[in-house]
C-alpha cells in the first residue's frame, strides 16, 4: 500500500465517531473504500424487531465515501460531505455485520462524486444505497506538502 | 347552557404527555447511544445533541461526523413522526397512554429515503432540530428538518425524509 493510501487510512482510522461505532477497513485502493461495522445492541433503531438503526446505517456509508474521496488519486487534500441522499431497500439482519463499499467515480476541482452500496451478510440483496457529493478541498496556501 | 366537564389539572396532562414521549424516545437504543434529548413545549419537540468527543468527524478542524448529523436529524424525523401519530390518539382518546410502556409501543415508521444537505460544519457544540412532517399519508410520510448550533437562523444541516408508516389501529 502507497503512502498515500496509509495515510488516508490512517485519518479514517482515527476519527472518534467511526471509533465508536467500531468500523473498521476491509480494504482501500484508488477511490474505493470499503468498511464494516458490527452489529451491536447499542446500535438498535427498532426495539420491536432488533434493526440497525438508519442513522449508524448511513454513519458508515458517510465514512465508507469520505474514505473513498480521499484514496482517491487525484484527491489534493481533505473533505467533507456536501450531500447524502440515502435509500434503504431492507432492515439489516440483526446480528450480521454491515458492509459499506463506496466508490469515488468522478472528481473535478470543487467536488467530488460518490455512490455507495450497503449490505448485511447476504451481499446479493444490499440493506441501503447512497450518492453523495463531497467537497474538494485544497490544503492552505503555504501549508502545501 | 351546557356543563363543561371539569378540565384535567395541568400537572396530569404534562405528566401525561411527558411519560408518553420518555417511553417513544427511551425505548431506541441508538438514540441513547447518541446521547439525543428531547424537548417538549404542547406537541411542539426539539431534539437536542449534546456534543462529545465521540462525535467529532474531522478531529482537524474540529467538525461533527456526518454521519452523526445524519442520525440526529433521522432521529429527530423519526420521532417527530411518531409523536404527531401518538399525541392525535391521546388527544383523541383513541389510545391510553397508560399502555404505552416498553412492551407495548406503537411501532415506528420506516424510513425509506432521507437526504441531507449539509450546509456548514457542525461546530463543536450542542446541536438542535426541529422537523416538521408535510405531509402523513395512511402509508406515507414527507418529513422535513432542520438542525443549527448557536443561531437559530444559521442552519448547519438540514434533510427531507420519506417513511413507511406503520399499519394503525390493527
Amino acid at each position: 500500500m502507497t503512502d498515500r493510501l496509509t495515510q488516508a487510512r490512517q485519518f479514517i482510522e482515527a476519527i472518534p465517531h467511526s471509533r465508536a461505532l467500531g468500523m473498521t477497513f476491509e480494504s482501500l485502493r484508488d477511490g474505493v473504500a470499503v468498511l464494516s461495522m458490527p452489529y451491536d445492541p447499542r446500535f438498535v433503531g427498532d426495539p420491536a424487531t432488533g434493526v440497525i438503526h438508519g442513522g449508524a446505517v448511513s454513519a458508515l456509508m458517510d465514512t465508507a465515501s469520505g474514505a473513498a474521496v480521499i484514496s482517491h488519486p487525484a484527491m489534493p487534500g481533505v473533505t467533507a460531505t456536501l450531500d447524502l441522499r440515502i435509500d434503504y431497500m431492507r432492515p439489516a439482519t440483526p446480528g450480521q455485520r454491515i458492509r459499506a463499499r463506496a466508490e469515488c467515480y468522478h472528481m473535478t476541482r470543487s467536488v467530488a462524486f460518490v455512490r455507495v452500496t450497503a449490505t448485511d451478510e447476504d451481499e446479493s440483496r444490499p440493506v441501503a444505497s447512497a450518492t453523495g457529493a463531497f467537497t474538494v478541498d485544497r490544503p492552505a496556501e503555504g501549508a502545501k506538502s | 347552557m351546557t356543563l363543561r366537564p371539569k378540565p384535567e389539572p395541568v400537572q396530569v396532562v404534562k405528566q401525561r404527555r411527558d411519560n408518553a414521549l420518555r417511553r417513544l424516545v427511551e425505548g431506541v437504543p441508538y438514540i441513547g447511544f447518541l446521547g439525543i434529548q428531547f424537548d417538549r413545549r404542547g406537541d411542539e419537540l426539539t431534539a437536542m445533541l449534546p456534543f462529545r468527543e465521540d462525535l467529532i468527524g474531522n478531529p482537524l478542524l474540529p467538525a461533527l461526523h456526518g454521519g452523526a448529523t445524519a442520525a440526529f436529524l433521522e432521529v429527530a424525523a423519526i420521532i417527530e413522526l411518531s409523536w404527531s401519530t401518538l399525541w392525535e390518539d391521546m388527544e383523541s382518546g383513541t389510545l391510553d397512554p397508560g399502555s404505552v410502556d416498553a412492551a407495548h409501543m406503537p411501532p415506528l415508521p420506516k424510513t425509506i429515503d432521507f437526504t441531507v444537505d449539509y450546509l456548514r460544519s457542525g461546530l463543536p457544540r450542542d446541536a438542535y432540530a426541529r422537523a416538521r412532517v408535510n405531509r402523513s399519508g395512511r402509508r406515507y410520510a414527507s418529513v422535513h428538518v432542520e438542525a443549527w448550533q448557536d443561531n437559530r437562523s444559521r442552519l448547519f444541516a438540514q434533510a427531507t425524509g420519506h417513511f413507511l408508516m406503520p399499519p394503525r389501529h390493527g
